[in-house]
């Protein structure tokens, strides 16, 4: 297998097995090319990849940028609050009009959930999903998982909790197709408000204590409460949710094993994780943001070399 | 010369040539060993790079020799794959899979020779050229191949060192064979 089954990246719904495997074995070579005293590749010289953000992004934004730019591809950028979608654009006229500037590649952040779907059935040019509003965001979940196999040698057989806000996080859900697809156990673990209520029929534990949780897994992702998508009071307030579900220094101490600490970022310091517990050496937060970057080019490489001349 | 006909499998017949068997082939490395110890003494400034994927197997033999036979210490070397450094990505139906680079010694101001199995365009040196930059500014770069193919290059790239110069037509592929992953030391013309 040396070629993906997917013209897109739009979830990890759409991917298998291999494709995978073949993404975290282009991403070692790739991690390996970004830690050269030069660390930029000709690859991609002849592709042209628009980053089109709807929605604010840092960490992803500059991520991507960054593997493309060491692909040598060369980059437009786009983010909705400078531009015409304010004036009342459609995003199939947006996007034409940024192709016809000769796009080989879209990646896209956008709010609402399937945009990434619309988008591929409408336009020629290859898209990768930045994150589609509480849906999925497929490279964090690639991430993800290349970070747990290089800390803990492989995903398969590895018991993972997701804790936190999962019923408005794209990041939850490409995570629990992404580690089952490799044969890992996924919980999660939230206050009830913040499961969705058939979150059970895709195969996940679902666990409300947290130290039940912690104390069962091998790998916590925690995950951030995302105040911005809430229009109602899901939980009394920040330091109830912190005191229930999360995690510090003394929590973590009182479990039987050394567990591993993920976070996607943003971080909201001493509401889901304590700054004692996120800059200890437990958690490999740091890892996973420079593995963003070989797991991305590999995302873009793949793609674009299915990309017709 | 013995000529053999198999089939491929497409279930055509094509004929192979034996160019070098395994004791012809130890000869050859042997005497390659030599001409690198004339010229670089004993490698205190000079690095062995075999270019994946199949020209590993030659700058790895060759590392042995001098190290066991010639008794040379300092020998260095590396692994270069030059997959995102080649001219033809897109170009053809297939993603092209890169390979394990391994370069554990800085490359600055080293005498690097690079060491392939075939030299027939001359694209994968040119690639090659390109992708050691990334790793600093070498003094100088010299090529050694087992086997050179003559009147076939695209490129304006010729070896310093060479095991045999074959003349081959286009149709014709030279296959090299290597002990530790193909069971023989040998080289073939295949004809298809």
């Amino acid at each position: 297998m040396s070629e993906l089954s997917v013209n897109h990246l739009l979830g990890i719904k759409y991917l298998n097995k291999q494709d995978i495997e073949l993404i975290f074995k282009t991403a070692d070579h790739f991690k390996e090319v970004i830690n050269r005293p030069i660390k930029k590749v000709p690859s991609l010289r002849d592709i042209t990849i628009a980053n089109l953000f709807f929605e604010n992004s840092t960490r992803t934004k500059l991520s991507f940028e960054l593997a493309e730019k060491r692909l040598s591809a060369d980059v437009i950028n786009f983010s909705s609050a400078q531009s015409s979608v304010k004036k009342g654009e459609t995003l199939i006229d947006t996007v034409n009009n940024i192709l016809s500037m000769k796009v080989d590649m879209v990646v896209m952040r956008h709010p609402n959930p399937g945009a990434g779907v619309f988008l591929s059935k409408h336009v020629k040019a290859s898209i990768i999903n930045a994150g589609d509003g509480a849906h999925e965001h497929p490279t964090q979940a690639l991430l993800d998982s290349y970070s747990i196999r290089e800390k803990l040698g492989e995903v398969k057989g590895k018991k993972v909790v997701i804790v936190g806000d999962i019923l408005h996080s794209r990041v939850a859900l490409s995570n629990i197709y992404a580690l089952q697809l490799q044969g890992a156990e996924v919980m999660v673990c939230g206050p009830k408000t913040l499961l969705p209520k058939y979150i059970d029929k895709l195969g996940v534990k679902v666990e409300t204590n947290l130290r039940k949780a912690l104390n069962w897994c091998d790998v916590a992702n925690m995950l951030r409460v995302q105040n911005e998508r809430m229009e109602i009071n899901y939980f009394p307030s920040t330091r109830e949710y912190t005191q229930q579900f999360g995690v510090n220094k003394a929590l973590l101490d009182s479990l039987d094993k050394e567990i591993t600490i993920m976070h996607p970022g943003p971080i909201n310091r001493g509401v889901e994780i304590t700054s004692d517990v996120a800059d200890s050496k437990q958690a490999i937060i740091l890892d996973q943001v420079q593995n963003g970057v070989a797991i991305r080019m590999a995302v873009i490489y793949l793609l674009a070399s299915k990309i017709k001349q | 010369m013995h000529y053999l006909c198999t089939p491929d499998t497409f279930g055509l017949y094509m004929s192979q040539k034996v160019l070098l068997n395994a004791k012809e082939v130890n000869i050859i490395l042997h005497r390659l060993a030599c001409q690198l110890i004339e010229k670089h003494n004993d490698f205190s400034n000079t690095v062995l790079i075999g270019l994946q994927p199949r020209g590993v197997f030659l700058a790895d033999r060759l590392a042995k020799i001098l190290r066991e036979d010639y008794k040379v210490k300092n020998i260095q070397l590396g692994h270069l794959d030059i997959t995102f450094y080649r001219d033809d990505f897109r170009r053809g139906d297939k993603t092209l899979a890169a390979n394990k680079t391994e370069i554990n010694f800085i490359v600055e101001d080293k005498n690097i020779i690079f060491i392939d199995d075939v030299l027939y365009t001359g694209r994968s040196i040119r690639a090659a050229l390109t992708a050691i930059q990334s790793f600093g500014r070498p003094n100088e770069i010299e090529l050694l191949t087992l086997i050179d193919r003559r009147f076939s290059r695209h490129l304006p790239i010729q070896p310093d060192y060479r095991g045999r110069q074959v003349d081959v037509i286009n149709n014709e592929k030279v296959k090299v064979n290597w002990k530790e992953h193909d069971d023989e030391d040998s080289v073939y013309l295949i004809e298809k």
